[in-house]
């Protein structure tokens, strides 16, 4: 595999919130350990709710109260060295993001600022990493840009309310990569588009991949794009990663019994047995069970489910899962 | 009640609730004041204030302490009918707007409009100017209530808007609920903290409105209010002739009910609104 | 354009339709009271001790009738009283019998004008910025002391503010003058000396406006800027890096401004009333002042004047705010 371009370890996470006097602690990454490498898409997976987002914001540190890095470290690599991303200061930070990290959000829809025209929020982006350019030198950096991709050359000079959802999205995607960053963070990319439009933002992701040969890291909960788009795929669950691997071996053979119920649900061609989703509902990550988080809904649970965490179990070189039922006791924790 | 205890974190709430119970405890006094507000030259006149006469006295022979009492009292009584009246009219008119829409709501929000944007200032003193004569507590509270109604009736108008939207009213309807039970029994919790704190905006509005009208001259002057005294007190020159304690008693009193009032709204619509509630959350 | 459709044509519509409106009130109120006009301000004649035969108070009658527009039946007086309108006459005043109401409004609008103008810009601006700061570094310790500033001055009514300005610096202090536009006997000519003398006499009721504008405008925008920093499009900007100057001038105050131009245009009677209020106090030459030698002297088609030209003034005024803004808010221009 290739050089590690973003590492955590331990990390956690939490929200902690102050109810009307009574502490209330949100344990939304809780003890994730990852290795993402160069030129590769990784896809993260899990239900709505499961701490994905606050992750991405860990990685991007992007973090505001209420949300605490309680434990645990992130690491780049900007300049061939490992770098711990909280330790540095504030303006180093500020020029990594965009240069060596970039992230679009979730709900892309409302992301540019509505009184300027999508030209002018591409010349902010290029003006405040890049000195030296005047406003023309801008705008025809962000056109030539836009041609490449494939976008009409018209959405720069409009506003963002002139646009559909879905080339609001495709532009965030596009400035994404301006700057061609060592990592592309994309959070829920396809959520809330028709499929149409779903298809030519997964095409975009690809050919941005493919000319910079980079890193993109995409969190859906939509199992049909991760199949279209990864290369390696994590499950999370309520904070936690519970499977890792190549994306054939999780979609053709999960180990974990949370990963089975994903993608036994999704529906399969010439297949008309009716699908079953996982029974019950996610657990408040403020009130956690004990031991494996997935315990009061696995079909498989034994006592000691309840009681204490699996470590991570290698399956082979790149797929890795915590279960009791696979093992746990050696190797990392999950 | 839990409520209270949370609201009572705020020292906003706190000072405004502890000077409002103070107020309405003086304004209670009035009941047992034995002097009539109403006659001059019941004790000497422009003494210092001393233990005999808390406040003084003034130039027309009243004590300055109970006439203050009363002042506070009828202020009060005033901004209360003036609020409650208005809160009524502006419930009617959003929830018919809101409900109804199309133009019923055009008309109706035109009007509200109206009201907003003309001085409304200048035709109460238009109005008071005319019935000068006849401007007694209750009448006067109606007059402002009458004229004070149009920012509320958009606000409730919006909540009705949003409220119709969901759910639970069309669950509502199709079980057979009427119009009228509806709105009553199932928007009117929603409602109920919004005009709350409005109430207490609009009482504001209403006793510096009083103030001011009495001030000019438009009110009864016979009955004793926050405006009138001073109004009282300005004509007999009490400040050159230093009289302090006539002129500053209804200053400082009503100082002390505007900031209240203002910080007591605050504190409420603050609570109540879920944004501001999770920004005081979690910042240690 | 659809716009001038959509958005011009309906404001303008309104606009014409609250002028009518409010002047047809004007035009109403009086006759709905049971008082007769001709008989109060003979009343009030006979009540300043001056005597009237009853022969001269058959002319009286009748001019009086006349000066307040009451010949012929109401539908024939209120035609009378646009087609008056339009010429700008209002009648004779009272108070400055037989002055022209038109000549002492043209006299005191000019005062007013200048303090509102400029006193409004002045809050409103320093207010926005300010507040817009506050609410960008909520957290810091000068932005709260701000705003507990703001949380005492902002519920004064304008009276007891001005009036306590005025107690404070004008009779205990002594430093300003209690009265007046300008020193008495002075001329108005456009020299330093002059000008120095009226800023002297407009200082305490433009300080009294602005402080109490900037505090509304500072709490309002504080405020509305908290919310903007939790935008979807701020937090993307700082995802990207963007210089911090950059995003709080383009982002979070060129955003914030929107809501705070129609805040102004809803407040625009409030403040104006305000100004009146002010103006008395300090007896400044103004519409205040002369709203209340109105009052005083009971001289109803002065009010009435004051009245229809205020609601003009204030409509006309928000009017062009609302056709300034779609110049701001790309929204409304390319729907």
């Amino acid at each position: 595999m290739n050089e590690t371009i973003l590492r955590t370890e331990d990390l956690k996470a939490f929200y902690v919130l102050d109810v009307h006097g009574t502490e209330k602690v949100v344990k939304a990454v809780n003890d994730v350990n990852l290795d993402i490498r160069e030129n590769e898409v990784y896809g993260i997976a899990g239900e709505s709710g499961c701490g994905k987002t606050t992750l991405l914001k860990t990685l991007y540190a992007a973090m505001e109260p209420p949300l605490r890095l309680i434990d645990g470290k992130v690491y780049y690599r900007p300049y061939g060295e490992e770098v711990d991303v909280y330790s540095i200061g504030q303006e180093e930070k500020r020029r990594l993001r965009w240069e060596y990290i970039s992230y679009v959000p979730q709900g892309s829809m409302s992301v540019l600022n509505p009184v300027i025209k999508v030209k002018e929020t591409y010349r902010d982006f290029i003006v405040s990493h890049v000195g030296g350019k005047t406003k023309d030198e801008a705008f025809d950096i962000a056109r030539s840009q836009i041609a490449e991709l494939g976008l009409p050359s018209q959405v720069l000079d409009a506003y963002p309310h002139q646009l559909s959802g879905g080339m609001r999205q495709r532009v965030t995607i596009a400035l994404s990569s301006l700057l061609e960053p060592r990592i592309i963070i994309c959070d829920e990319p396809t959520t809330a588009l028709d499929v149409v439009v779903q298809r030519g933002v997964v095409q975009l992701l690809r050919d941005i991949q493919e000319y910079l040969e980079n890193t993109i890291v995409v969190v859906t909960h939509d199992m049909g794009v991760q199949a279209n788009i990864a290369d390696r795929v994590g499950i999370m669950y309520a904070g936690k990663f519970v499977e890792e691997g190549p994306v054939d071996d999780i979609f053709n053979r999960p180990r974990h019994p949370y990963t089975q119920y994903l993608i036994n649900s999704l529906p399969k061609f010439g297949d008309k047995t009716p699908r079953e989703s996982v029974p019950g509902s996610p657990p408040s990550l403020m009130d956690l069970p004990g031991g494996c988080p997935f315990n009061p809904r696995c079909p498989h649970a034994m006592d000691v489910c309840t009681e204490q965490m699996p470590s991570f179990t290698r399956l082979d070189a790149r797929h890795k899962v915590a279960c009791w039922l696979v093992g746990g006791e050696d190797g990392k924790t999950a | 009640m839990k409520t209270l205890r949370d609201l009572f974190r705020d020292y906003r709430f706190a000072f405004s609730f502890s000077v409002l119970c103070l107020l309405l405890v003086f304004a209670v006094i009035s009941l047992f004041s034995p002097y009539d507000p109403t006659f001059w030259g019941s004790v000497p006149r422009d003494l210092k204030p001393s233990w005999e006469h808390l406040l003084g006295t003034n130039s027309k022979g009243q004590d300055v302490f109970w006439q203050a009492t009363f002042a506070v009292r009828n202020s009060l009584i005033i901004s209360v009918i003036a609020g409650s009246v208005s809160r009524v009219i502006a419930i009617l008119v959003g929830m018919i707007a809101g409900y109804t829409g199309k133009t019923t709501d055009r008309v109706l929000m035109f009007i509200s409009d109206s009201l907003l944007v003309i001085p409304l200032f200048l035709i109460i003193v238009m109005v008071a100017m005319l019935i000068r004569q006849q401007l007694t507590l209750p009448t006067l509270g109606l007059l402002l209530a009458f004229f004070g109604w149009a920012w509320d009736a958009r606000v409730i108008r919006s909540l009705i808007l949003s409220l119709r939207e969901r759910q639970f009213t069309n669950t509502a309807i199709l079980s057979g609920t009427g119009t009228l039970s509806l709105v009553m029994k199932e928007y009117m919790p929603f409602a109920m903290p919004l005009i709350f704190s409005t109430l207490i905006n609009n009482m504001s509005w209403a006793i510096g409105l009083e103030m001011t009208l009495a001030i000019l001259g438009l009110v009864n002057i016979d009955i004793p209010t926050l405006g009138t005294m001073l109004n009282w007190a300005l004509s007999y020159q009490s400040i050159l002739l230093g009289h302090w304690w006539w002129i500053l008693t209804p200053v400082t009193l009503s100082v002390f009910l505007f900031v209240a009032l203002y910080w007591l709204s605050v504190s409420i619509s603050e609570y109540l609104d879920p944004r501001t509630r999770t920004q005081r959350v979690g910042v240690q | 354009m659809a716009f001038i459709k959509r958005y011009l044509i309906p404001r303008l519509i309104q606009y014409f339709l609250v002028i009518f409106l409010g002047i047809t009130a004007v035009f109403i109120i009086p006759r709905l009271t049971p008082t007769d006009p001709v008989r109060r301000t003979i009343q009030e004649l006979r009540s300043r001790g001056s005597y009237l035969d009853p022969g001269s108070i058959e002319a009286m009658v009748e001019d009086l009738e006349e000066m307040y527009g009451l010949e012929g039946s109401s539908f024939d007086q209120y035609i009378a009283f646009w087609k008056r309108l339009f010429r700008g006459n209002f009648g004779v005043s009272f108070f400055q019998f037989p002055t022209p109401v038109m000549d002492l409004i043209a006299n005191s609008l000019p005062w007013t004008l200048g303090l509102l103008l400029v006193t409004t810009f002045i809050s409103w601006t320093i207010g926005n910025i300010v507040g817009a700061l506050a609410g960008y570094f909520s957290r810091s310790r000068w932005a709260k002391v701000l705003d507990t500033i703001a949380m005492f001055v902002r519920p004064m009514p304008y009276y007891i503010f001005s009036f306590s300005l005025l107690l404070l610096f004008a009779y205990a202090l002594g430093l300003f003058p209690v009265a007046g536009g300008t020193s008495i006997g002075r001329q108005i000519v456009f020299n330093l000396d002059t000008m120095l003398d009226i800023g002297r006499h407009a200082f305490l009721p433009a300080l009294s406006l602005v402080l109490l504008g900037a505090a509304a405008n500072f709490q309002t925008m504080k405020l509305i800027i908290q919310n903007v920093n939790s935008e979807d499009f701020v937090q993307y900007a700082k995802f990207g890096g963007v210089k911090e100057g950059r995003i709080v001038w383009r982002y979070v105050i060129r955003n914030g401004i929107l809501p705070q131009m129609t805040n102004l245009a809803l407040s625009l009677g409030q403040i104006f009333s305000g100004a009146l209020i002010t103006e008395i106090v300090f007896s400044y030459p103004g519409l205040g002042t002369l709203l209340y030698n109105a009052i005083v002297t009971g001289d109803y088609n002065l009010i009435m004047g004051i009245v229809s030209m205020s609601i003009i003034a204030i409509t006309t005024a928000i009017l062009v705010i609302d056709l300034i803004y779609p110049l701001f808010d790309p929204r409304i221009r390319y729907t």
